[in-house]
């Protein structure tokens, strides 16, 4: 009851704090601060490194837009969320934008007025189980438990998943990554769902990575992005820009590198539109003409992200995928600058 | 030398509201209540304005929607195809069951240890202080965890019970496995059964309304047997042998019954990954009961030894005297006069462990809190809504069990005359 009477609270007064005041914008330029919600823990997207430091995928986009906005990519307050209460978060004020692998579905953009920004992970929904179990296909999952997170997409899409297969399964709820983890490893079920991209983060993490296997059947689609509030255009705006940024400096091989030289060499005018150097599209909502070239020197671009945080150089190992750009085959496209 | 007298004036001086002790807390209380109305409309217009600000609105129209998740431990029927509103029942029948489990283990745990506790045997009353110490200086969330990972590693999985040579063994005929999931118990059944009654809450079973007439029925006939002993122990100062009579009272309808339907045993059989077949009592439940029963067992032990010190040593020592054993004595004398001092902070150590049964999601278990105020809430966005809602449920939860012990306590406190 404890929690339940702090998110009400939360709710009210947070909602009260929210809404009374400036834009998103003035607000975090005020405060000097982006305050980002980020996974409570799921290595590769959104985790403390050794020196309490946010690093992961889903904190990149957050450092990306805090030195869009505020001219520095380590002015931002990570706000560990769950499931359950991510978009209490959001809609009440308590972050600006919500960085934790969140699908993007109607009733979320809809009813729950929430604005994705774009996605940043295309992901489908998997299952993972011990190999000693010799399961090789979903469909051999009947009469399994099955540990999910509460108040996901996964749980509704697991509900359809077994009854379209006419299979019947065991729910174990859990309030996040890590205690599905924990109740996993320990035995209470015998099969571990989420997004994919969840499943390979969550199994590099195990001490014993080898011993489970990820189940070919992807039953899902999970197009993950940043959310903002609803209703605020302009900073919504912000953070689909700054996400089309990274992805547009992958397709024109702006890195965080050479990403100084280009600005006052390139060109393409394209490159040059989006650093700054031609037009004025940073004041166009409140920013300065360096925006993304400071965004993109906060971590890389798309690809020097996805590569150093979960790419198949690190432990978690995921493929690019659908997570290509374009022109090799993905889904990664953003609309030109200009 | 006379003096005009003024008479004292009667009118009524706007002055008085302030100067005047006989106006003054009437003033100090009208504008306290028009300060906390003030608050109140100020709190309610601001959410209205800020649920505008967002386009959202306040109504409880997602009950009547399909839930589309799934529930592990559900009393009543439940399917992801049924609404939000059943989903929130299930909830509520699962928070009531952990409760009046608990308040139950509670109240007998707690009884006993504070009654150890006053134990003359020094052994046993240290060892019920360390109980009563360690459980209720610890947060009880603490306790539930604990008791789940006790549950979770001193188990079996359901695959140790496989193979020719398993490392587990079910228990009494293969009618109980323990496993780290649950425990699964063989279920009783009937081959000549009375069937169902289908109501939308929930299928009532024949079998059982049955079963529970044939007992209430013998323990009422077992009563008239007992208070014709009575009779006739008053009149002739000799007690008849009557045990072996209640003992055929109680058992034999219900033995007999039982028979008649044809009663058998559904055995859980294990298969591709779980036991399936008979009652599957989930960990879950186990943890969060034995969590709750012992956190507020303690506080219940502390209580009932207050209550019994309550009552002053002088009634023992008369009830002694007269020649009653230690038993009777606490049985006849003692307690029946330190219940009027137990039962009222029991209440309120009831109601505790209802409202802390809401921890539940922190072993999976999906109480109230987990349905309505965790899942439902979370897909449907319904925050305002779905936390009055809870609130008011809980409300209504804490005033009925204060309401059904006030009368208790009616009947048992200090009778004046």
């Amino acid at each position: 009851m404890k929690r339940t009477v702090c998110l009400g609270a939360l709710a009210i007064t947070g909602l009260s704090a929210g809404f009374a005041s400036a834009t998103t914008l003035e607000d975090v330029k005020a405060r000097g601060e982006l305050n980002c919600g980020v996974n409570s823990g799921l290595v590769g997207f959104a985790t403390p490194d050794a020196n309490g430091n946010w690093v992961g995928f889903d904190v990149a986009i957050c450092k990306a837009v805090a030195a869009a906005v505020l001219g520095d990519g380590s002015k931002v307050k990570y706000v560990p969320l769950s499931s359950q209460n991510r978009f209490t978060a959001l809609s009440s004020g308590e972050v600006d934008i919500l960085s934790r692998n969140t699908t993007w579905t109607f009733s979320r953009d809809v009813d729950l007025k929430l604005d994705f920004a774009g996605v940043n992970y295309y992901d489908g929904q998997g299952f993972m189980v011990r190999k000693d179990l010799g399961v090789t296909s979903a469909k051999e999952l009947d009469g399994s438990t099955v540990c999910i997170q509460t108040g996901t997409t996964t749980e509704l899409n697991l509900a359809d998943y077994f009854k379209a297969n006419g299979m019947e399964y065991q729910p174990v709820s859990v309030d996040t990554n890590a205690e599905g983890e924990q109740q996993f490893l320990a035995g209470a079920c015998d099969s571990y769902t989420t997004d994919a991209s969840g499943l390979a983060a969550t199994r590099a993490a195990f001490a014993n990575p080898d011993d489970y296997v990820i189940l070919p059947e992807i039953i899902s689609k999970e197009p993950l992005g940043p959310a903002v509030r609803h209703g605020d255009n302009e900073w919504g705006d912000i953070v689909r820009w700054t996400l089309n940024a990274l992805i547009a400096a992958e397709e024109y091989g702006v890195t965080s590198t050479n990403v100084e030289e280009l600005a006052s060499s390139s060109e393409n005018p394209e490159v040059r539109r989006l650093l700054g150097q031609e037009g004025d599209l940073g004041a166009m909502f409140g920013l300065d003409a360096d925006w993304a070239k400071r965004a993109i020197m906060a971590g890389g671009n798309y690809g020097e992200i996805f590569a150093a945080t979960i790419g198949e150089s690190t432990p978690i190992g995921l493929a690019r995928g659908l997570n290509a750009q374009w022109t090799q085959g993905g889904l990664l496209y953003a609309p030109p600058f200009r | 030398m006379a003096f005009a007298h003024d008479a004292p004036e009667r009118g009524f001086r706007l002055s008085q509201l302030i100067y005047d002790t006989r106006y003054r807390s009437l003033t100090i209380q009208a504008v306290t209540m028009i300060l906390v109305m003030l608050g109140v409309w100020w709190l309610i217009g601001n959410l209205l304005d800020n649920l505008n600000a967002l386009g959202k609105t306040f109504d409880f129209g997602f009950l009547e929607q399909r839930a589309g998740y799934d529930i592990a431990q559900t009393l009543i029927p439940y399917s992801n195809d049924s609404t939000h509103a059943r989903a929130a029942l299930v909830g509520l029948l699962n928070t009531l069951w952990v409760s009046l489990l608990g308040c139950i283990a509670a109240t007998v745990i707690g009884v006993v240890v504070g009654i150890l506790r006053l134990s003359n045997n020094w052994l046993i009353a240290r060892l019920m202080t360390v109980y009563v110490e360690a459980f209720r200086n610890v947060p009880v969330l603490l306790w539930i965890l604990v008791a789940l990972a006790v549950m979770t590693e001193l188990t079996p999985s359901p695959s140790a019970y496989r193979g020719d040579d398993p490392a587990a063994q079910m228990l009494l005929f293969d009618s109980i496995a323990f496993t780290n999931r649950g425990t699964h118990i063989a279920a009783i059944e009937f081959t000549r059964g009375l069937g169902v009654i289908n109501t939308p809450l929930a299928p009532i079973s024949l079998n059982f309304v049955a079963f529970a007439l044939v007992v209430i029925g013998s323990i009422w006939a077992n009563r008239k047997l007992r208070a014709h002993a009575a009779r006739v122990q008053e009149a002739t100062g000799v007690r008849p042998t009557i045990w072996w009579k209640s003992l055929l009272i109680l058992l034999g309808p219900a033995i007999f019954l039982l028979l008649a339907l044809g009663i058998t045993f559904s055995l859980p059989v294990l298969e591709r990954f779980n036991f399936t077949g008979g009652l599957n009592v989930s960990n879950a439940l186990v943890s969060l009961w034995l969590g709750l029963s012992l956190y507020t067992a303690a506080f219940i032990a502390e209580i009932v030894r207050a209550g019994i010190l309550s009552v002053s040593s002088g009634q023992s020592e008369a009830a002694f005297a007269l020649g009653l054993r230690p038993n009777r004595t606490m049985k006849l004398v003692v307690l029946p006069q330190a219940l009027r001092v137990i039962v009222p902070p029991l209440i309120s150590q009831f109601l505790n462990l209802t409202k802390n049964s809401s921890l539940a999601i922190a072993v999976g278990y999906m109480d109230l809190r987990g349905t309505l105020g965790g899942i439902t809430m979370n897909q449907t966005g319904r925050e305002i809504e779905a936390i009055l809602l809870m609130m008011l449920i809980y409300l209504l939860i804490s005033l009925s069990i204060s309401g059904v012990m006030n009368l208790y306590n009616r009947s048992v406190k200090l009778k004046e005359r």
